[in-house]
């Protein structure tokens, strides 16, 4: 290196610099909330939705009067998921934007990275991903909107088990969202006295899954299948079963509570049930149903905003931005200690995914009753009545 | 030539070191330090890149599978340094392993007691691993060339990437985290603590430095030369009785040290890593990186990757990150394919009146 | 079932997944014995066919929609040529592999920004999703059978081009030697130009008749250029014959292993095998061993 490129390092290293942000007094301006989502990347089934849900959120709230008078700023990193990026983020969240809290990250990979650093920097967190782990042990500043895969776990298995089932096969992906449902499934079997006869993961990206499915088909006494994963797969595992003529009912995740996916695997995916929270039934809730006014107002916005059907995914992020924001109107004013204290205090707040009833010892706030036993019929998603 | 002759051999360094420090107290000014934390991973990563330098534009040969040598070194730092060996308390080799301080006895964030292996000696086994399998893996595919090469990197990269999603060991696809600090020396420590972020940022820069140094020192010597020859002409090296197998083990080797050296400071300072480390995209990433910055110009790639890498952390061009990276790979491979660095000096160097050194000219374009 | 079946299941199975390789692989093949360039982005015209074809399928019918993202992504593909390859044909191999790489990661973003990150497909050209052809009580989705067919046009059309054309023995010419092909009165740049053009042609196609098995997503093209990649090394750079063989054996192989193996380790295994055959016949298992000297340059 001779000394001329050494001052085009140094310009090239002073062009780096970021101009320096601004400060903003803790008591006025708009208050700023950190989201990090994987917009693109293999996450973006989760990520995108959350994204455009959290924007069009704001500027309702915003264009409303904002919470408290104040408006809200949304700062919107796409992690792309990768938790490298979404550690780097969320540093740059916590030291130099020092928003109130953050929303995401959606997948349960980079919750976990950053789930430490939230902690110690008494940043609040509540994250959009599922696993168990999220809130188990306890971090005071983390807390999570997504239903726990336990409950989605129990609740198929305790259908299974009104049909008789005993013996399943358990799939799943090799992602977060797979490996976090498959170890519910494990760690539940024994409780709900059923029997795994296969448990196998595939790739996230697979194209087929004949193979699998033969392996299952082969083992003698499989009653069900039970499909955990989130991605495009799902449609794969329910055309690929009817092609080789695996005969057994299949249950799927939560992660199937995505229209396009049921639209995918078309007439395979009757008869198809899962788990989902009331948001991809709306229209068939009671209208006296405490849920039907805020699933009804989210999808109809959505929808007409996006052009697109609201997936479970969208509304984890309304519920989070719900949840801060019902916390700031009860704190008074962007605190961060004193929000964090009156989320823990929030009782009957009525979000997309269920009732919310968080406590300093439960930062998931959904019960069991959240999920409803959905089933695919003529190709639409509706409530299964036994 | 005669500019260069007149530079004494440190002086880049020293002013390297002059751009380093003087960039920290610029922020430190204008109160924009929390910069310094994506800064100090562009230079980790900028580790991995300078290895490639090394074998793709020193040595000639591709690999497309480096992201598996720094999911290696992290993985293994990582895996531990976190994991629970308490079983091991009781026996006498576990006791052995604790009163030679390989074994650390401490408290988790839960207050549960545990026993893990020290970062030293963490780092250690990962340095060992990663040799065993550059070894294995190096051996067999430097008979190969060009695109089997290539093949044969990317494949390894699959397989490592695979099975640090498939096993639970390794945190499958959540990968692992909580790794804790890494005390280098008296009150050295790598770790993301917002305390200590000015002293890590110089600790990867005095990396980033030494490395630097020690490559050129290399470069220079008769290895340098007898790389210089390979990549030229494999052939006619080998008549010349040069080893040639030899001197590309060896140097794929060094590449993959850079690699897993970077993963272990990185997993330290991040406090965690995942399996997307190890993926084929990064490593693709990583000869995008050496490519843009010329390949063989070792400052070149050392600057023009902490940039993109800096700019990608910080969330410049937010979901266009993939998008502009693409773009100016593309921009640069066809417009300088020497890097951007070597025109944009040479047009520095016109416009103050400077005479142009004859050395680009010899570049083969 | 019994074993017999058993494994026929599996073999069928395998064949599914390796069609899928296999119709990837010939066109990477194509491009590389015409002009030397190992084309990353091939998986991206997969991908584009898929997409283009989805969306054409909207408002005319599908042979029409197929045919015209074929036409489309072949256009695409001479653009790539005249704008990138023609100027860079100098570069070292390094380089073009990286140019592609960029295009590859290029067109990938453009395709979410263009579309979006959800998936789709075609309907199923034959049958519907759960139709399946009964073979000795093992079954296989009508799908495959037109994935087969693809490939069997693709080879013998590619092999009467190549072998009986005008045309396609300037480009064989261009391939095993430039300078005498140049010398005789070829027009290199345009053989290059036709050759980028035809097999980004036959990855749209490929794109197409995968569609209704893997669905077209914009992030799908990666994985099946690696796939595609594996493939045809493995079958032996620039024959297309190979490539297919090349990846049919991988399909089976990985079904295999999910015979033996848990699947979440399927990949690794398919790469290991791959792995080794580079290792002990880097030519390929049909390739000529003085093939991978000739490109040392």
């Amino acid at each position: 290196m001779n000394p001329l490129t050494a001052i085009l390092t140094l310009g090239l290293g002073l062009s780096l610099l970021a101009p320096a942000s601004s400060l903003a007094a803790a008591n006025s301006g708009p208050i700023k909330i950190g989201a990090i989502f994987s917009v693109t990347g293999p996450a973006s089934f989760l990520g995108a939705p959350a994204a455009k849900t959290a924007k069009m959120l704001v500027d309702k709230i915003n264009n409303e009067g904002g919470v408290n008078g104040r408006k809200l700023q949304l700062i919107l990193k796409d992690s792309a998921g990768s938790p490298e990026k979404a550690v780097s983020f969320a540093k740059q969240l916590i030291e130099e934007e020092q928003v109130l809290a953050i929303i995401g990250p959606s997948t349960s990979g980079e919750t976990m990275q950053i789930k430490a650093l939230c902690e110690e920097n008494q940043m609040i967190l509540i994250s959009c991903a599922a696993a168990e782990v999220i809130v188990n042990p306890l971090a005071k500043h983390v807390f999570k909107v997504a239903p726990k895969d336990s409950h989605a776990a129990v609740l198929i298995y305790r259908t299974m088990k009104d049909h008789g089932i005993r013996k399943v096969a358990v799939l799943s992906s090799n992602d977060g969202f797979g490996a976090a449902g498959k170890k519910q499934l494990e760690d539940l079997a024994k409780a709900e006295g059923m029997e795994i006869l296969v448990n196998e993961v595939y790739d996230k990206q697979a194209t087929d899954l004949t193979d699998i499915l033969t392996k299952v088909k082969s083992q003698p006494g499989v009653q069900a299948v039970v499909n955990w994963s989130i991605v495009p797969a799902q449609s794969i595992v329910a055309k690929n079963m009817r092609q080789i003529g695996l005969n057994v009912p299949l249950y799927q995740s939560h992660g199937f509570a995505n229209r396009k996916y049921a639209e995918q695997a078309g007439v395979a995916a009757e008869g198809t049930l899962f788990p989902a929270s009331r948001i991809v039934v709306g229209d068939e809730l009671a209208d006296d149903h405490p849920q039907k006014r805020v699933v009804t107002s989210y999808k109809q916005e959505y929808e007409k905003l996006f052009n697109e059907d609201v997936s479970t995914f969208g509304g984890h992020a309304y519920d989070a931005l719900l949840v801060i924001v019902e916390a700031l109107k009860k704190a008074g004013g962007p605190d961060r200690e004193k929000v964090r204290q009156a989320i823990e205090g929030i009782q009957g707040l009525v979000g997309t995914a269920g009732v919310f009833n968080f406590s300093a010892t439960d930062h998931t706030g959904l019960s069991l009753d959240a999920f409803e036993m959905i089933t695919v019929k003529n190709g639409k998603f509706t409530v299964y009545r036994k | 030539m005669n500019l260069m002759r007149r530079i004494p051999p440190l002086l880049p360094f020293l002013l390297c070191a002059g751009v380093m420090v003087s960039l920290q107290q610029l922020m430190r000014a204008t109160g924009t330090q929390y910069c310094l934390t994506q800064l100090t991973m562009s230079l980790y990563y900028a580790i991995v890149v300078m290895g490639l330098c090394l074998l793709m534009g020193h040595a000639g040969q591709v690999s497309l599978g480096h992201g598996a040598f720094f999911a290696i070194g992290g993985y293994t730092s990582a895996v531990l340094t976190t994991h629970n060996f308490s079983a091991w308390g009781h026996s006498s080799l576990g006791g052995w392993l604790q009163q030679g301080r390989v074994l650390i006895a401490k408290e988790d964030v839960f207050g549960n007691a545990i026993l893990t292996v020290s970062p030293w000696a963490a780092f250690l086994a990962a340095m060992l691993l990663t040799t065993l399998v550059a070894l294995l893996i190096g051996y067999p595919a430097l008979r190969l060339r060009g695109h089997y090469l290539a093949m044969a990197t990317l494949g390894f990269g699959l397989i490592v990437s695979k099975l640090l999603v498939g096993s639970t060991l390794t945190g499958a696809a959540d990968g692992i985290n909580g790794v804790p600090p890494w005390p280098l020396a008296g009150s050295l420590t790598v770790t993301g603590k917002t305390a200590a972020r000015v002293q890590n940022y110089y600790i990867a820069c005095a990396l980033v430095l030494l490395l630097l140094l020690l490559l050129r020192n290399l470069l220079r010597s008769r290895i340098g030369r007898a790389l210089q020859a390979i990549h030229d002409r494999e052939t006619a090296a080998n008549a010349m009785g040069i080893n040639t197998a030899a001197y590309k083990l060896k140097v794929f080797l060094l590449s993959a040290w850079l690699a897993a050296l970077a993963g272990v400071f990185f997993t330290h300072f991040t406090g965690g890593i995942g399996p997307s480390e190890a993926g084929a995209f990064k490593s693709v990433r990583y000869v995008a990186l050496a490519a843009a910055g010329g390949m063989a110009n070792l400052w070149g790639v050392t600057v023009v990757s902490t940039a993109l890498n800096y700019a990608s952390l910080r969330g410049w061009f937010g979901s266009l990150d993939n998008a502009v990276f693409g773009i100016l790979l593309i921009v640069i491979i066809t417009l300088a394919p020497q890097g951007p660095l070597k025109p944009l000096g040479a047009w520095l160097r016109r416009i103050l009146g400077l005479r142009n050194l004859s050395e680009e000219r010899l570049e083969r374009s | 079932m019994d074993p017999g079946n058993l494994a026929l299941q599996y073999f069928l199975s395998g064949i599914t997944k390796g069609s899928i390789y296999a119709v990837v692989a010939i066109g990477f093949n194509l491009i590389y014995s015409a002009t030397g360039v190992l084309n990353f982005a091939q998986g991206e015209f997969v991908m584009l066919g898929g997409m283009v074809a989805v969306t054409l399928a909207q408002f005319v019918p599908l042979p029409v929609a197929v045919a015209g993202a074929i036409l489309a992504v072949a256009v695409v593909g001479c653009l790539l040529e005249l704008l990138f390859f023609r100027k860079l044909r100098h570069h070292s191999i390094l380089h073009l592999i990286i140019i592609t790489i960029g295009l590859s990661i290029v067109i990938q973003e453009a395709a979410l920004h263009l579309w979006d990150e959800k998936v789709r497909s075609l309907p199923y050209f034959t049958g519907n999703e759960i139709s399946s052809v009964r073979v000795f009580g093992a079954a296989i989705s009508p799908q495959v059978l037109w994935v087969l067919g693809a490939v069997g046009v693709s080879v013998a059309g590619l092999h009467v081009f190549l072998r009986y054309t005008l045309k396609g023995r300037a480009m064989r010419a261009c391939s095993s030697n430039p300078e005498a092909a140049m010398l005789a009165g070829i027009n290199i740049s345009n053989m290059r130009t036709l050759a980028f053009g035809l097999s980004a042609g036959l990855g749209a196609l490929a794109g197409c008749v995968i569609s209704p098995i893997t669905m077209t997503h914009y992030e799908m093209g990666g994985g099946l250029a690696i796939k595609g990649f594996a493939a045809a090394i493995l079958g032996g750079l620039g024959n297309p014959m190979a490539a297919v063989v090349g990846g049919l054996l991988v399909g089976v192989l990985e079904a295999a292993s999910v015979r033996y193996l848990p699947a979440a380790y399927n990949d690794v295994s398919a790469f290991a095998m791959l792995l080794l055959v580079v290792f002990v016949r880097p030519h390929g298992l049909f390739g000529a061993p003085a093939g991978a000297q000739v490109r040392e340059h």
